[in-house]
């Protein structure tokens, strides 16, 4: 109890900070939600040129994006700050943070709160919503159930992915363009139908680092479009299974990164 | 690089099934060309946030560089300019090398392109350090130029044409972007200049556009200064 009130007075503490400055606030709230608006906006604009994208057409595609935009932002809202581990690295201040008698990673969750983040999520959850809407699915327990569970399942696994790209810095301080290539880089991978890519560079990021089961398998179940690539349509579902695994790596790299730490100086 | 695979292969996918295989008017491999060298322009013309201005404004060291001898508008952009040599030698050609490795890519045919990108490179270099001077400058008014910054990053990476073509847009949309904004100067041209989507009358006049954009910004970026300077009140001691 007493440390679920310490976690709590730490989240207030950072609410107060944000509020203070209101004007500021909206500010970084409205341009934040832009990001993720134009990356609709790409998607709107590319079908303009043309009917369908490797097999899809756009409200299909549309939930692709839409399943990777409402759970990155959700991952991206509560986890994302993780990638200042390497700013606290280099500076010394994670020994500030683990001198407490906390847990040290959801204390650096808290020690930036990105409030104005919200909007995002928001605005992710708006799309799925209207691409559900565009296509016709015809509904079944199992694929209610799954459209809960997708988002959900995505920002678990984009969580664990911005985790273990953070902990990197304890190995290697000057770790974030490889970090980026993995967080950002995969959530634009994923927003678009996997059969767009070449077969190495697919094989890699969609069943290697599992991207694959975040939106685009679980889409096709919810479409129930077989998939060209051929897997079988119960992969879809898999997808929970995977964020589980993926949660599972991170916090063993996690583990293992803070018992690599060896604080600055000499 | 890998968001270059990325957007490569997400581009060659819409050529693929685009009526008549020419998104926009470009060949996959234009496209190709488009993609790499914009890959590798991004560091060169400096697309993502640069607070180095807005910092000292904040700070107050901005006053030893009014101390200097040389206007403050000169001795950045000289500093910006170097900055932008060594990315092209450094970071400009490892993404090329690679897109041309993986992908059908377009090498320039005419022999006035090359020329005409390395013009085009360096406008789009004052254009974003025009850009990017203006939005810090706002720290001399705002104290804290962070909103301003953010909102550049974001409009500058999706109007520039870092995440499509801006050509992909309706005909009259792409026109006033480039007529009414500075923005597709900075990525968007020296990439069509590259990929020679146009005949060679376009791709000049897109360079003059840009020499326009450069012009009128850098003259801006000094009146702002000299405004800046008369009200500027450098806190402590």
């Amino acid at each position: 109890m007493g440390e679920l009130r310490a976690y709590a007075a730490l989240a207030a503490a950072q609410a107060r900070s944000v509020f203070s400055y209101r004007t500021s606030f909206l500010f970084e709230l409205l341009s934040n939600v832009g990001a993720t608006v134009f990356d609709v906006l790409t998607v709107l604009v590319l079908f303009r040129a043309t009917d369908e994208i490797g097999g899809f057409v756009l409200p299909e595609a549309l939930l692709m994006t839409g399943i990777m935009s409402a759970g990155f932002s959700l991952a991206d809202l509560l986890v994302g700050n993780v990638d200042q581990l390497k700013t606290y690295v280099r500076a010394g201040t994670l020994d500030a943070v683990l001198v407490r008698p906390l847990a040290a990673l959801p204390q650096l969750l808290l020690m930036d709160l990105p409030l104005r983040k919200l909007l995002r999520v928001v605005f992710g959850c708006g799309v799925l919503t209207v691409a559900v809407g565009m296509n016709e699915i015809h509904w079944t327990p199992a694929r209610v159930a799954l459209l809960a569970l997708a988002p959900l399942a995505c920002a678990v696994f984009m969580g664990a992915i911005f985790v273990i790209s953070a902990t990197l810095a304890f190995w290697w301080v000057d770790s974030g363009q490889l970090g980026s290539a993995f967080t950002y880089g995969g959530r634009d991978f994923a927003s678009y139908p996997i059969t767009v890519y070449g077969p190495i560079f697919r094989a890699l990021f969609a069943y290697v680092v599992g991207l694959a089961f975040i939106a685009y398998q679980p889409a096709l179940a919810l479409l129930g479009h077989p998939d060209p690539l051929g897997l079988p349509a119960w992969a879809g579902f898999a997808s929970p299974l995977v964020a589980l695994a993926a949660a599972g790596a991170a916090t063993v790299v996690w583990r293992a990164g803070i018992r690599h730490y060896r604080s600055t100086g000499s | 690089m890998v968001f270059g695979y990325m957007r490569c292969y997400v581009l060659l996918a819409v050529a693929a099934s685009a009526p008549g295989g020419q998104p926009a008017g470009y060949r996959p491999d234009q496209l190709v060309t488009y993609v790499w060298f914009g890959q590798g322009l991004l560091s060169v013309v400096m697309l993502w946030g640069w607070a180095e201005l807005a910092e000292r404004i904040r700070t107050g060291d901005v006053a030893a560089d009014l101390l200097r001898p040389v206007a403050p508008v000169t001795a950045y952009l000289a500093t910006d300019l170097g900055r932008a040599g060594h990315g092209l030698l450094t970071r400009f050609i490892p993404p090329v090398v690679v897109g041309a490795l993986c992908f059908p890519m377009r090498l320039p045919e005419r022999w006035q392109t090359v020329p005409l990108f390395l013009v085009s490179v360096l406008l789009a270099v004052i254009v974003s350090f025009g850009c990017r001077y203006l939005v810090n400058a706002t720290a001399y008014w705002l104290q804290d130029a962070r909103g301003p910054i953010m909102l550049w990053v974001l409009g500058a990476g999706v109007l520039g044409g870092l995440y499509f073509p801006l050509r992909l847009l309706p005909h009259w949309l792409a026109v006033t972007l480039w007529v009414g904004t500075p923005l597709p100067s900075i990525l968007q041209t020296p990439l069509d200049v590259a990929a020679e989507r146009d005949g060679p009358a376009m791709q000049a006049g897109l360079i003059v556009l840009q020499a326009g954009w450069a012009t009128a910004l850098l003259a801006l970026a000094a009146l702002v200064q000299r405004r800046a300077e008369r009200r500027l009140v450098v806190q402590g001691g």
